[in-house]
């Protein structure tokens, strides 16, 4: 299957450093600012995940939480994630898009269906924080028909040979919780000991891009930068917060957040 | 789907953990897949221990004090003029309701796991008093989440709390209730569970922490079935057991021994939290037909809008207001081996009051939808129906509650 994803990364590695993901919320301050985000930060960064909020997030911490909140209380709907991404795929410039979410919402849509609306709006995959394995194996290989990649998380406590089982399901990206925490957690973990971790997940399958996410900012992402990919969530989604408290434009400041993100790991 | 006879309804889950193939499971993040797995181990190995199972029964014995009181509720009986109104009195256990044989369970089993520390959530903070009172016997640290509108109405049982030690983290989030508490608390363990048990308050939550509730408040049942040969020479052949359903537990503990006898012998009647009369919100995805989500990993009947969020309950009683229910009991329920139905905070209160002006006993809100929905029917049965309703916790914990809504005579 080709799925633009792949040349993200292959883009990245050309030029010696990890592909960059940003995570925003869809809908995250309003529908229209989500997009216009969406489209300022594609100069920078590489992939973007797209969080589709919901109001139970068991595993995200306060940053991503008051920006989902925010969203929802704004009136977002899945219809309007999907709306989103329609929009910000007619951008010329547009990069590979993952929606980020909670399973409750696919399992409400009916999964052929939502299955069905990515491919239309151009979703590039799809991360699905409380849907692991095995309990997605079958859902996996639906979205394989679609070429869509289901991005497997793996954790510091994923064993190993449930990180080769995992592996072996998977699409050819997949994805590093750098230590427990929820998102938005401080780095609790040296980035070394983060490194070592990720360098046996990339041995069990080589071919595979693993991006490493949950608690890097711009202080700690240059010492990730040996991953294929980096994510950077909560640090953006505060970025947003504080720009509405502040009274100033949030599409620019995240821009500027990103723009540095990206110098950094150059 | 069938319930099968001879297994205990905990152990029915297929291996993903889903009832009848479709509820319960293990909908986690992927970091908690390895700690629930360990978990299970343990418990597999330890419900078959029978060093363990004789050391949990010592406890039960001697700390939790068994058997609660099986009584006869007389006066409220000749009023009702109806079937026989029983009540198991499980408000005798140690702390005041069934949250303290879960709550010991799963202290036994962190200790046995080297788990120096207890993270659990609470709505109407009993099984987080529990919880505090268990890992304080135990030895364990203790940190209960709670919704802040909880932490307001259900004071006295925060102070229990703060006094065995717990810390006691106030949850800001959604309706600050129940619901919220539980996320915060799974995040919690998302983060710490290197070093931390998690004990989750009722028959929910992911399928293992379902199995382990039910298994620890069965015991109910067992007392009860004892208790009631001993009154009747055998089990009555018109039974019916009422209990009030939040998350499940109690009703679970109080109906799992009956469950092979045929339903026309041995009646379970779990009443949810209708609400206030006015309010179209409400905590009963049974009576009022919602639909199948997936909430704080597993999947059942839960309140939600069409997008799939989560949506916010009201009940007067702090621990019935959630808006998901176990697993278990969406299998009970579409097997049909149990009818669910609803009470709302007036019907509730007026049980409450009906109660306490007849007999010697002060259930509190939770019970108290219990008894609403058990004296209406049993004014329409036969004398040799015996109607037993679980009295699960008593109402020193709703004093604020009663006094403003009921006036000062009724605290
Ligand atoms: C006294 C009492 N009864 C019932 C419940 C409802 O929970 P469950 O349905 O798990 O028994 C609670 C929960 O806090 C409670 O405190």
């Amino acid at each position: 299957m080709f799925n633009p994803i792949d040349l993200a990364f292959k883009k990245a590695k050309e030029e010696n450093r990890p592909a960059l993901l940003t995570y925003t919320v869809a809908g995250d301050n309003t529908k229209k600012k989500s997009l216009v985000i969406l489209n300022a930060v594609s100069k920078y960064a590489d992939i973007l995940e797209l969080g589709v909020p919901h109001n139970t997030p068991v595993a995200d911490g306060s940053q991503i939480q008051t920006s989902a909140y925010r969203a929802i209380k704004n009136g977002i709907k899945i219809e309007d994630v999907f709306w989103i991404v329609k929009r910000y795929k007619k951008n010329k410039n547009s990069k590979p898009i993952i929606l980020m979410g909670y399973y409750n919402m696919i399992f409400q849509y009916g999964q052929k269906k939502f299955l069905e609306k990515c491919k239309k709006v151009g979703v590039n995959g799809l991360i699905i924080v409380d849907f692991p394995w095995p309990e997605n194996k079958s859902f996996t290989k639906k979205c394989k028909r679609k070429s869509i990649y289901l991005i497997q998380l793996l954790s510091p406590t994923t064993s190993k040979e449930r990180l080769k089982k995992i592996i072996k399901d998977s699409h050819p990206m997949n994805y590093f919780i750098s230590m427990l925490s929820t998102t938005g957690g401080k780095l609790k973990v040296s980035p070394k000991k983060i490194m070592l971790n990720y360098s046996k997940i990339k041995k069990i399958n080589p071919k595979k891009n693993v991006v490493i996410g949950f608690g890097i900012t711009e202080k700690s992402i240059k010492s990730l930068n040996k991953a294929d990919g980096l994510v950077v969530g909560s640090a953006i989604c505060k970025e947003i917060t504080n720009s509405i408290q502040k009274r100033q434009n949030p599409v620019t400041n995240v821009a500027n957040l990103v723009k540095k993100l990206k110098n950094k790991i150059l | 789907m069938k319930l099968k006879k001879g297994i205990p309804l905990i152990d029915q889950g297929n291996k993903l953990g889903f009832w009848g193939g479709k509820f319960g499971g293990n909908f986690v993040p992927e970091t908690l897949k390895k700690p629930i797995e360990d978990l299970e181990i343990l418990f597999n190995k330890l419900k078959k221990d029978k060093k363990f199972i004789s050391e949990r029964d010592k406890y039960f014995k001697n700390w939790i004090g068994t058997p609660t009181r099986f009584i006869k509720l007389e006066n409220l009986t000749k009023y009702v003029g109806g079937a026989q109104i029983w009540s198991k009195v499980v408000s005798d256990a140690n702390g005041g309701a069934h949250k303290i044989y879960n709550a010991t369970v799963h202290c036994l089993l962190a200790k046995r796991s080297g788990k120096k520390i207890i993270c659990g959530d609470t709505g109407a903070g009993y099984a987080g008093k529990m919880l505090s009172m268990a890992a304080k016997k135990f030895g364990l640290k203790c940190k209960i989440f709670m919704g802040a509108k909880d932490i307001e109405r259900q004071q006295p049982n925060v102070r229990a709390m703060k006094k065995n030690g717990a810390e006691v983290v106030p949850v800001y989030s959604g309706s600050q209730t129940l619901v919220d508490a539980v996320s915060e608390c799974m995040r919690f363990w998302v983060a710490n569970c290197d070093t931390t048990a998690m004990c989750v308050g009722s028959t929910v939550g992911p399928a293992i922490f379902v199995r382990i509730c039910g298994w620890s408040t069965s015991q109910i049942s067992r007392e009860l079935k004892f208790q009631l040969i001993n009154e009747f020479g055998s089990i009555p052949k018109k039974l019916k057991l009422y209990n009030c359903v939040g998350g499940g537990s109690s009703s679970f503990g109080f109906w799992n021994e009956f469950m092979d006898y045929d339903k026309k012998q041995c009646e379970f009647i779990g009443v949810e939290a209708g609400g206030p009369k006015k309010s179209k919100k409400h905590a009963a995805p049974l009576t009022y037909g919602s639909k199948i989500g997936i909430l704080h990993g597993a999947a059942q009947y839960v309140n939600q809008n069409s997008d799939g969020q989560i949506e916010e309950t009201e009940s007067i009683s702090a621990g019935l207001d959630y808006p998901g229910i176990s697993p278990l009991h969406c299998f009970l329920k579409d097997t049909k081996r149990a009818r669910y139905t609803a009470a709302s905070d007036e019907d509730a209160l007026s049980a409450y009051k009906l109660v306490t002006k007849y007999e010697k006993l002060r259930p509190s809100l939770e019970p108290s939808h219990a008894f609403s929905v058990a004296i209406k029917e049993a004014k329409k049965m036969s004398k040799n129906t015996i109607v037993v309703v679980n009295s699960c916790g008593d109402a020193y914990k709703d004093k604020k509650i009663l006094k403003k809504r009921l006036g000062k005579k009724y605290v």
